[in-house]
């Protein structure tokens, strides 16, 4: 079954399929996750504000991001965004947004609605008597949120977060369909250029196991400890 | 904005002239959703086995349940369609590949056997949680009473626990919907693939791939009701599934 | 305080020279200047016309031209320091990507008709390719109707597929017809028999099966879906100051000895990254098609007499 298995194409391109794949997976993962979190964070706070504006606008956005999947809006972002930018700055001409650029505002925009019901949860985690204690010795919101309130709803939900963050790691895969040079992509131009398929999408598999499998390891460390301290 | 809408696209004929693009979004609308209740039997069934086995006593099935797990949910969907089209029929015995390459619906078997095992990892950690969310005393109690281990699920475990997490589960079905998306990749021809090819064909991109959002904001609206509408039936009094 | 006058006339004049210099540039040209950038989009896979090679860059005869485009463009703007981006866009991306601005020009194998001109503006044809089929041997398909029944693979976003679903409707074939994101995972899909044939450019399937592992295993059809169509170079609609001078650039080059060099270079030549040679000579429409360079979508204006 193996043995006609050419293992010298996956050793030969190894250089690529990290160098350059596993480098903007890596990126494009990390770049999302700390935009993603910052604005789903914002979006949490709108959400539970108690302007009726702010909090239908939260709601709609995360049930729109949440109900379409990524690979539409991987699709429609791309072509649409540079229209977006040339709206904005009221240009004569639409902005030029490159494949990259354009994905990483993509997963950013798409995860933050993810991570806004995490850090929902987080926020909601933490006791009224804090947030009471906080106004009562005199912090205004921002204070109440920013020293009181978002620490702990990070802290408390940082397992949560991580976890979302290897899906996220696994979603950025689907940017295959631009024909963008991640990961995948890499292993499928190899494999498609020297017909070994068997191999690459064997090797691919491997690779995203052993990242995940180690990531959740420690996830799930990472998470009995907190919960023995709390 | 420079783009020339063109809303009236949707009653154009498509150049197979089998109908208008209306028609060809609805086709690829019913491939979703019978891929996406294909996949979700298989999600449900190895899910509910899997689930099941990880709650047993037996360490060892505890074991094959962990590894099925982390095996499902630690590859990234794209990749799992990729080995399922792609590469199991080249390790099959010659005949048989070649029989497998050669079925019509070889794109839509390959993307309902992906799915369906990648969402099963999912629906089977759910199940766990559920039973094992139970409190000790109704396993103890089915034991008392002289129940075998297999009754006791039948009868005592198992109805709660569904129960108890219809709603993840209602969320998980519709993650299935969402997830037939990736199948275009390996050739499906659902929802999302014929909104690119109607964007390809008509280039009124924004109008198709709308049209397809939109689509897929009303469909998951409409199995939210719907598993809203069972769960109340199912409930029972009393417990925290039926409130 | 004459002095101060001077000053400000001359300020007043410098203005005055760089806003009308800047009046006189629009559309592509100026986003070029203002960003110091132009972005041409490549193929992963449109042998050997733009396709990687073996250290993953982007290659072939397009993107050769693309080049002398990019010079033309850089005396035009009298500025040495333009950078080239490259972005990678599919059959079924480049005609939105061209449209909202990604890709200035797209170098690969588009096909230039009609309804595409409604979209997008093609510079000079650079190849002339018909539709055809590319099966195994072994499975004995040779006419269109032979593909009744079967499962056939062509590229979402191409001319082909799209001639493709016409004659199965046409015909009343029955095909089923399977889209592939680009040509390379189009052919595997017959390379490992998940269809029969895969419908394509002539020239393209032509690469792509001297590149498989037994290139004699492959024939192609001579059932064609179309008459010789020209490939263009893409770029955005109604941008005509842009488009002169990548007309010019282009008509230089094809009636230039350089045009049958590059010509040579790819298709007579050994390319990368497996050395294949594809020898296919410049034929009598080829000829034609670069001593008097055109950007016409209609086949017959190419026919040589």
């Amino acid at each position: 079954m193996f043995s006609n298995f050419d293992y010298d194409v996956i050793w030969r391109s190894l250089p690529y399929l990290f160098q350059q794949g596993m480098v903007f997976t890596l990126t494009l993962t990390a770049i999302a996750t700390v935009f993603g979190l910052i604005l789903g964070t914002l979006i949490a706070m709108m959400r539970l504000s108690s302007s009726a504006v702010l909090s239908g606008f939260a709601v709609s956005y995360v049930n729109l991001m949440r109900s379409l999947p990524l690979v539409l809006v991987i699709f429609l972002f791309y072509f649409l965004m540079p229209y977006v930018g040339q709206w904005i700055i009221r240009a004569d001409q639409p902005v030029q947004v490159g494949a990259y650029a354009s994905t990483i505002v993509t997963f950013t925009l798409f995860e933050a609605a993810y991570f806004s019901e995490i850090m929902r949860a987080g926020i909601q985690s933490v006791p009224r008597g804090q947030v009471m204690a906080g106004y009562a010795i005199g912090l205004n919101y921002r204070e109440v949120m920013r020293h009181v309130v978002l620490p702990q709803a990070f802290r408390n939900m940082l397992p949560v977060i991580f976890t979302q963050t290897i899906v996220l790691f696994q979603d950025t895969s689907l940017v295959y369909v631009l024909s963008i040079t991640d990961f995948l992509g890499a292993a499928s131009k190899v494999a498609q250029r020297d017909g070994r398929l068997t191999e690459m999408y064997l090797f691919a598999a491997l690779v995203y196991f052993v990242i995940c499998f180690t990531a959740s390891f420690f996830v799930k460390r990472l998470q009995k400890r907190i919960s023995i301290i709390r | 904005m420079n783009y020339n809408w063109n809303w009236g696209i949707f009653w154009d004929q498509t150049p197979d002239a089998t109908g208008t693009y209306f028609g060809s979004l609805m086709s690829g609308l019913q491939v979703t959703i019978l891929l996406a209740l294909c996949a979700w039997f298989i999600a449900f069934v190895m899910g509910s086995l899997i689930g099941i086995m990880r709650t047993l006593p037996a360490r060892w099935a505890v074991f094959v349940g962990n590894a099925y797990i982390e095996m499902f949910r630690n590859i990234p969907l794209l990749v799992q369609l990729f080995i399922w089209f792609f590469v199991i029929p080249e390790l099959l015995p010659g005949d048989l590949g070649i029989w497998i390459k050669q079925l019509r619906n070889g794109p839509f078997i390959a993307a309902m056997l992906g799915l369906g095992f990648y969402m099963s990892s999912r629906v089977a950690a759910q199940i766990t949680a559920g039973i094992n969310a139970l409190p000790k005393g109704q396993r103890m109690a089915g034991t008392a009473i002289g129940l075998t281990t297999w009754q006791t699920y039948r009868y005592i475990l198992l109805p709660l626990a569904y129960r108890i997490i219809f709603p993840p589960l209602t969320s998980e079905f519709l993650n299935t919907i969402k997830n037939t998306a990736p199948a275009l990749t390996i050739g499906v021809l659902e929802l999302t693939a014929r909104a690119r090819s109607m964007q390809e064909f008509s280039f009124q991109v924004f109008e198709a791939f709308s049209a397809a959002a939109a689509i897929y904001l009303v469909l998951s609206a409409v199995v939210t009701i719907v598993m809203r509408m069972i769960e109340k039936r199912l409930a029972i009094p009393g417990f925290s599934g039926g409130k | 305080m004459k002095r101060i006058f001077l000053l400000g006339t001359m300020i007043a004049a410098a203005v005055c020279t760089t806003q009308a210099g800047a009046q006189e540039l629009t559309g592509t040209l100026k986003k070029i200047k203002d960003t110091g950038a132009i972005t041409i989009g490549f193929r992963d896979s449109s042998v050997p016309f733009s396709y990687l090679d073996d250290n993953q860059k982007p290659v072939g005869f397009a993107m050769d031209i693309c080049y002398k485009i990019v010079d033309a463009v850089k005396k035009e703007l009298k500025n040495d320091k333009i950078e080239v981006k490259l972005n990678p866009v599919t059959s079924a991306t480049r005609i939105p990507l061209i449209a909202n601005g990604t890709v200035d020009l797209e170098c690969g194998s588009t096909t230039n008709n009609a309804d595409r001109q409604k979209q997008v503006a093609f510079t000079n044809t650079h190849f002339l390719t018909a539709s055809r089929f590319v099966s195994k041997k072994a499975s004995k398909l040779d006419k269109i109707d032979d593909l009744k029944g079967k499962s056939v693979v062509s590229t979402s976003g191409t001319t082909n597929i799209k001639q493709l679903t016409e004659a199965n409707a046409a015909r009343n074939l029955g095909i089923n017809v399977i889209p592939a994101k680009d040509h390379a995972e189009a052919f595997l899909m017959v390379e490992t028999d998940r269809a029969v044939a895969f419908v394509m450019d002539d020239i393209l399937l032509a690469s792509l099966a001297a590149g498989a592992r037994d290139p004699s295993a492959y024939v192609i059809s001579k059932d064609a879906f179309s008459k010789a169509e020209p490939y263009g170079i893409m770029l955005r609609k109604d941008d005509a100051p842009f488009k002169k001078v990548v007309d010019a650039a282009t008509a230089e080059l094809y009636k230039s000895p350089e045009g049958a060099k590059i010509y040579d270079k790819w298709f007579t030549q050994k390319i990368p990254p497996k050395g294949l040679n594809l020898n296919v000579p410049m034929g009598a429409e080829q000829k034609k098609a670069f001593a008097s360079p055109s950007d016409s979508p209609d086949p017959d204006a190419y026919a040589a007499n």
